[in-house]
């Protein structure tokens, strides 16, 4: 799709063509086109390493296209640097929310801009400011307070505001915005784009939930192994369309569940109680099957996995795991006893991530490969590349450091350490988030084969379709408690999100 | 998808030849620096301020060896600690403590009936490990059970073991150690000083742990991220422990060298030699913030620190212009390291 300059339509708040990119020999983008309408949410799909990520980062200034244009408001624009973007109205939402927990609402949106006077921050003026802009966004958050006492969807809202505090702010990058928040927490953003949108804005809106692609963009262009693909109005494609373009594929279905539950229960908990967050919570997990657990932020859905796995304690309750009884355990106790825990935060608390793919893969299970505390690193070698090869991680060898990998290979990795050790229960905390679509078959087709060989998952996921797509069972938990028990067959979304709020 | 894999191999590509650069990169700069002293002191001869080139005579090879044996000892287990993102102030002072209370085991009237050379060299040896091992212990038990900064509980240790080395003796040096004793850091073996061989055989040994075992893995993981090395099922406190001892037990080997060496245990003997041992681990590419670094980096960053000392002297550089060369090395060091974390802002 080429495009004369002289025809060029002037409706384009921001128009992209052919701009590409290559990191010494790898091409990371080709050839690639977007068009931007005022007034739009523009969806921009594609896989991990589609180059979605080098797209944005020549978009706003942080890297230079080896060729190409880039039009906004019909003129051709060069950025030099992320200031020189801002300046054209090139503003973003980070993926990661990069507030200073110690600072004001009012401090962190105009850090390194605050007005002065004499020399001095001019609070009054920063104050006034803030408040005008939070109240023209509608936003319900005090100027003067502390980021550090804010939800993490309002720390997200902040940092929309301060996206919009640029002056001409008018091509608004969305990158995975809700990537950190629940369902209720995002619907409130969604609002604030739909209305930011009215009022004339273009939004770019990356996100691997296609749910949400379908509930709030009106267009989409997707990108695929760096390059162009397709563009069109969300209107006129089906969610499995769109999957195919994604994963340049068939496709087939979404999930992978092809696991029965059994009727033996495996492990039972009762009576867990811990600080405020759990409050008598009881389940059992049974042989074969999927528990999904549903809930909001602060439901305590995570906080249960950390007391199961034993990176807390329970105050009161029993954890009891066949014949075994878990008190007051260490995760390397609950490793022995055969249990698996895939953190929420892969970064923070699943990997090593300056360490290589075959350190953190095999990390778990030294003492099955050494002898007298040596390890046989053949042996090692050996095991990291069975798994690479099972889970087919993206990586050029073991070697490689883990940090450079892509979200979902790095999600792989710390799936493929624990499946060296062979356990019986696996918990899953948000095991796809950030995913993308074709990684996610992946890992829900080992679920399954997991869950086949008369083993049991419980997952805690904040995705409704994947936890009613995979599931066989479901709890609602709610303020720390259970809210209730669906069957999978049974739940639907609304029902779901009744029980959770 | 076929194509995630587009911008991986890329990264490898760099990531890969920073890595092999910072391998060979530290030995390249310590025979860069050997060049360096080697062409002056030829030039020195040209000149006919010496007959021969004396920087390059095997006397004094081992003289640097024998210099930086000591420090090397010390950044070893440096090396340890600092991997696991800790640090500690308090080998110098451990170093003090072990070397004086072992002298008071190894002087000629030392009321032991010592029989031989062995128990002459291994009673006082058990016991500067053994207060080596007493000082790591606490401080990897405190720091690690109670989540302190290694930096305190080191410094209180770098202060406490300092005070308990004047208390032993009242402030006055340990000196008439027997032959036997002082031959620990003043003999041969097969030429070669009986210091520069301990300090090769511990170095040999430490690398094997570090690299061969579980436990090295783990110090890895430790140290590139506690939370993440936890739910793998690492006893991280335990870890910890044994990194400071190991650290400490080491200085204790060091403590006792030195005082053999000198023929005398001084109170105020190892002061500041942690930074030198810290120093020699930066300079060898170890990162501060833990999860990465060498011992053969470190072995390097040791022989640096000790040809420009030695290469210093030869050139009759006052001490005072030494220690200002070797402050801006330290900062130069890890700024052109490429390894370094290429973080902006």
């Amino acid at each position: 799709m080429t495009r004369d300059p002289q025809t060029r339509q002037p409706a384009y708040l921001l128009e992209v063509t052919g701009v590409h990119k290559a990191f010494g020999p790898v091409v990371a983008l080709k050839n690639a086109e977007f068009c931007l309408r005022r007034g739009s949410i523009h969806a921009l799909c594609g896989g991990n390493g589609a180059g979605k990520s080098t797209f944005l980062s020549i978009l706003m200034g942080f890297i230079r296209p080896d060729g190409g244009d880039i039009f906004i408001n019909g003129e051709r624009c060069e950025f030099h640097h992320p200031k020189e973007a801002l300046k054209a109205g090139v503003a973003i939402v980070q993926q990661e929310l990069s507030a200073i927990p110690d600072l004001t609402v009012a401090e962190n949106i105009w850090l390194g801009r605050e007005p002065k006077r004499f020399g001095f921050v001019d609070f009054t003026t920063l104050n006034q400011r803030t408040t005008a802009l939070l109240k023209e966004l509608d936003f319900q958050i005090s100027a003067t307070e502390k980021m550090r006492n804010l939800s993490v969807a309002e720390q997200q809202l902040v940092e929309i505001a301060k996206a919009l505090s640029h002056a001409n702010a008018d091509i608004i990058i969305m990158d995975e915005p809700t990537s950190a928040i629940g369902e209720e927490d995002a619907q409130k953003i969604f609002q604030t784009i739909k209305r930011l949108a009215e009022k004339g804005k273009g939004i770019i809106y990356v996100s691997h939930r296609l749910s949400e692609i379908f509930q709030i963009a009106d267009s989409y262009t997707i990108f695929r192994d760096g390059a162009y693909i397709n563009e069109g109005f969300i209107a006129d494609i089906t969610r499995e369309q769109l999957i195919e373009y994604i994963i340049g594929g068939e496709y087939d279905s979404e999930f992978a569940k092809f696991n029965q539950p059994g009727d033996e229960v495996m492990m039972e908990v009762s009576n867990l109680r811990w600080r405020h967050k759990i409050k008598d919570i009881s389940l059992h997990l049974k042989r074969g099957e999927i528990l999904g657990i549903y809930g909001l932020i602060g439901s305590g859905r995570s906080e249960f996995l950390d007391l199961v796995f034993g990176v807390q304690h329970a105050d009161s309750g029993t954890i009891r795991l066949g014949e075994k009884t878990l008190d007051r355990h260490s995760p390397k106790e609950s490793i022995d006893c055969g249990i698996a825990y895939v953190t929420e935060d892969r970064k923070e608390t699943g990997l090593v991530l300056c360490r290589s793919v075959s350190e953190n893969i095999n990390i778990s299970s030294f003492n099955d490969i050494s002898r007298a505390g040596f390890i046989n690193e053949k042996r090692e070698q050996e095991r990291a590349k069975e798994m690479i090869a099972r889970f087919n991680v993206k990586t050029p060898d073991g070697e490689q450091i883990v940090g450079n990998l892509s979200g979902g290979n790095q999600q792989k990795v710390v799936l493929g350490r624990w499946a060296l050790l062979d356990p019986d229960v696996l918990l899953l905390d948000e095991p796809t988030r950030g995913i993308d679509v074709g990684a996610k078959k992946e890992i829900y087709r080992f679920m399954s084969e997991f869950a086949l060989k008369n083993k049991g998952i419980i997952m805690v996921s904040s995705e409704l379709a994947e936890i009613i797509g995979m599931s066989d069972r479901i709890l609602v938990f709610r303020d720390g408690q259970i809210a209730g028990e669906l069957s999978a067959a049974d739940a639907t979304q609304a029902e779901l999100m009744k029980l959770a709020v | 998808m076929n194509g995630t894999h587009s911008l991986t191999p890329g990264m490898s590509f760099f990531t890969r030849n920073k890595r092999r650069m910072h391998k060979y990169g530290i030995i390249i700069a310590f025979f860069v620096l050997c060049l360096i002293v080697a062409l002056i002191g030829e030039y020195q001869v040209s000149q006919g301020a010496w007959s021969s080139n004396y920087f390059l005579s095997n006397e004094n090879m081992l003289i640097v060896l024998r210099q930086v044996s000591i420090n090397g000892i010390l950044a070893i287990g440096m090396t340890f600690v600092i991997i696991t993102a800790g640090v500690d102030l308090s080998v110098g002072s451990v170093l003090a403590l072990s070397g004086i209370v072992a002298a008071r085991f190894a002087t000629t009237n030392a009321g032991l009936s010592i029989g031989d050379t062995a128990t002459a060299v291994m009673v006082p040896m058990i016991i500067a490990l053994g207060i080596g091992i007493v000082c790591g212990l606490i401080n990897g038990t405190i720091l690690a059970r109670y989540r302190l900064q290694p930096f305190i509980v080191t410094m209180g240790m770098l202060s406490a073991a300092r005070g308990l080395t004047m208390l032993t003796t009242g402030g006055n040096p340990v000196s008439q150690l027997n032959s036997d004793f002082r031959w620990l850091g003043n003999g041969y073996m097969a030429g070669i000083p009986l210091p520069v061989i301990i300090f090769l055989v511990l170095f040999g040994l430490a690398w094997l742990l570090l690299n061969k075992t579980i436990f090295g893995r783990y110090v890895y993981a430790v140290g590139g991220n506690p939370k993440s090395a936890r739910t793998s099922g690492i006893n991280v406190v335990r870890i910890k422990v044994l990194v400071y001892t190991l650290c400490a037990a080491l200085a204790g080997i060091a403590g006792l060298i030195l005082t053999a060496r000198t023929g005398s245990a001084q109170t105020n003997a190892g002061a500041g030699y942690e930074l030198d041992a810290i120093a020699a681990v930066v300079i060898g590419g170890t990162s501060m913030a833990g999860g990465v670094g060498t011992l053969v980096g470190t072995l390097f960053g040791v022989l640096i620190i000790g040809v420009m000392n030695n290469g210093l002297d030869l050139l009759g550089v006052q001490s005072y212009y030494q220690q200002i060369i070797k402050g801006a090395l330290i900062v130069v060091a890890v700024l052109l390291d490429p390894s370094r974390k290429q973080q902006r802002d």
